[in-house]
């Protein structure tokens, strides 16, 4: 990628001209135009503050979010249960936090894996002329695949068999993390193959080749590196995608079991009782929301970030 | 240009024959029974020869070959028929629904209307509100409109339409009771109160899709005119005294709406694939609720077809977007 390329350069110039500044790093340029997208730092900070709740707020807020408590059903806001209880009398609060953890570790999982997947296809196909064709070919296969329509097939058909070898819950997640995963490599696969056509062109790579270097450190070393951003962009849009899929399924009660709460979950089984109970359908819904948004702004302002050619002015 | 749709054309069979293949496989390799929503009282011996009816006993390929020819042969003649009256098809067997024994295209399209008015309208409706939005927002870059503006579509792309839809229900439906949650199905457009009944159970679902819609379409239309104001040719629009008008609605938004265009078509698939969430939510009888319905009962070839004729919509409109930027593009030349 040209940009990344620049970016040291630019950053030596600037700094010889304001003289005397320690050698830095460009992900310190980065970081600094990071913070002047105010959106982003507000996306940041919210996201910092819901994983913290939900890393640290089990140790903190002690009940159990499967301990039934059938006296106190359906209590609304109290400082015993500051989000109330449910109709089994479980804690509303605890119910969040667990359900935000399984959430957000499947938008994280199924990102991940869907950016290995597009990464390598993407790369293959750049880099190597013969895998180049086949494997654009899948990737527009994929694009012409109904996606939504799929997933909910897969995840029906294979939520059985899997929970039987697995475990109800391991298996249901491993399901739905590779089903997502597995329908949205292809963006990232098309923006990476992009940028390595483009990266096969310049001297440094043939500078590279002609010392002898093999094709597998020509990737490792000088491809990968240099497609960094766009990959990293994506990923962050990709987590948010992730939560997204993941939520939807579970509305439509085709995600992870009734007693293993997650935030699509926990919406999913308070719409029968949403004239009633409001708030219950309200919480989750707005824990989604609020991650997707602050993801997704996190996005922006890391695609301007990692761009040289806005940083820096 | 035509050398290269019937190339393109060519390259769209095998591909529409492969994702048959791939989604029949997938039907395939689970392990639901079709029928397992038989009672258990019924006789091993019945239940094998409703087997054999159904064709579960034939080899996987040769029931794929059997729906590949009732799908490309059977359900065109029958559709002729239908339309001319005459009466080729009889004696063949279409594709049958496993839960209602009903033909699957008759199914598909008592529902298709329901979810094209809905769906349908919410698109178009999404589209004329993110167009200005879009122009106004590039043209007064970084000003209050454009920020709320940005801050809106991120809003709308970021909040999962369930979410939209059971807020406007408490709100508008629970609280305010202006307009009724779910939809009813079976109403019946006969005079002005029923058409006023249509209209107001139609508000909600077609604002949350619209909402959605606009989101995605006025950031393409933003980023695209802001590509087009920085050009030359728009400085020499100017310096040539044209007005500030001419310059903008014809000059300039002309020349944006060429992706734009193509991306508007890019989504109309999914106005067929009905919203699925959006028609679940409200209880609208689209094509998304019978994609749903027909998984859970394992209805093997309803979800088949319904899935496949999604996959010919998506391969088509990517087609039509592409024919559509070289029409409207002088600058792109496909052959």
């Amino acid at each position: 990628m040209t940009e990344t390329e620049k970016a040291p350069a630019a950053a030596q110039t600037t700094g010889a001209s304001l003289s005397y500044r320690p050698p830095r790093s460009q992900w310190w340029d980065v970081w600094d135009q990071f913070k002047t997208h105010k959106g982003a730092l507000i996306g940041l900070t919210i996201f910092v503050l819901i994983l913290a709740t939900i890393l640290i707020g089990p140790i903190l807020w002690t009940i159990e979010p499967t301990y039934v408590d059938l006296r106190a059903r359906n209590q609304g806001f109290s400082m015993e249960h500051p989000f109330g209880t449910d109709q089994l009398g479980r804690d509303i609060l605890s119910r969040m936090m667990a359900g935000g953890k399984v959430s957000i570790s499947v938008g994280m999982t199924a990102m991940a894996l869907s950016i290995l997947l597009g990464t390598t296809i993407g790369v293959l196909a750049g880099y190597f002329r013969r895998l180049e064709g086949p494997l654009m070919r899948l990737t527009d296969l994929f694009l012409a695949l109904p996606l939504l329509p799929l997933l909910l097939l897969m995840v029906t058909l294979f939520r059985d068999p899997l929970s039987k070898s697995f475990g109800p819950e391991s298996g249901i997640f491993l399901l739905i993390v590779s089903a997502i995963g597995a329908t949205s490599w292809m963006q990232t696969a098309r923006i990476v193959r992009g940028e390595v056509l483009g990266l096969k062109e310049r001297e440094f790579v043939l500078a590279a080749r002609s010392i002898g270097t093999p094709s597998r450190r020509m990737i490792t070393r000088h491809v990968l590196p240099n497609v960094l951003s766009p990959i990293m962009v994506s990923a962050t849009l990709g987590i948010a995608s992730a939560i997204i899929t993941e939520s939807a399924l579970s509305f439509l009660g085709l995600g992870f079991p009734p007693d293993f709460p997650t935030w699509g979950r926990l919406l999913f089984d308070a719409v029968d009782q949403m004239q009633l109970y409001p708030s219950r359908v309200i919480l989750p819904g707005v824990a989604i929301s609020l991650t997707v948004l602050s993801v997704n702004y996190i996005g922006d302002g890391l695609r301007d970030a990692l761009d040289p050619r806005i940083r820096g002015r | 240009m035509f050398t290269f749709t019937l190339r393109r054309l060519l390259i769209a069979i095998p591909t529409l024959l492969i994702i048959s293949l791939v989604i029949f496989l997938l039907l395939e390799a689970a392990p639901g029974d079709p029928l397992g929503e038989v009672p258990l009282t019924v006789p091993p011996e019945v239940k094998a020869r409703m087997r054999e009816a159904l064709g579960l006993n034939s080899p996987w390929y040769v029931r794929y070959l059997l729906w590949l020819k009732q799908f490309f042969w059977v359900e065109p003649v029958h559709l002729w028929d239908a339309l001319f009256g005459t009466s080729y098809g009889e004696g063949m067997q279409r594709v049958i629904s496993f839960q209602s024994r009903q033909p699957v295209m008759q199914i598909i399209a008592e529902r298709l209307p329901q979810t094209l008015i809905v769906v349908g309208l919410a698109y178009v409706v999404g589209v004329l509100i993110a167009l200005p939005i879009g122009i106004i927002s590039a043209y007064r870059q970084y000003s209050w409109f454009d920020n709320i503006g940005t801050f809106i579509s991120m809003i709308g792309f970021s909040v999962p339409t369930f979410f939209t839809g059971v807020v406007l229900i408490i709100v508008f439906a629970v609280k305010l009771q202006w307009f009724p949650s779910v939809y009813d199905t079976t109403l019946q457009v006969t005079d002005w109160a029923s058409f006023k009944a249509q209209i107001r159970q139609m508000v909600m679902p077609v604002t949350v899709l619209a909402l959605y819609n606009a989101a995605q379409i006025s950031r393409f239309m933003r980023a695209s005119m802001l590509d087009n104001l920085g050009q030359d040719y728009v400085r020499t629009a100017r310096a040539k005294g044209l007005t500030e008008k001419v310059v903008v609605l014809i000059h300039v938004l002309r020349n944006s709406l060429i992706p734009v265009v193509t991306v508007i078509a890019l989504g109309v698939p999914t106005i067929f694939g009905g919203a699925i969430i959006t028609e679940q939510v409200f209880k609208v009888n689209g094509l998304g609720q019978q994609l749903i319905l027909s998984i859970h009962a394992n209805d093997m070839p309803m979800v088949m077809t319904l899935t496949f004729i999604f996959a010919i919509l998506i391969v088509l409109f990517n087609l039509v977007a592409d024919l559509l930027y070289g029409i409207l593009d002088p600058r792109i030349r496909y052959d």
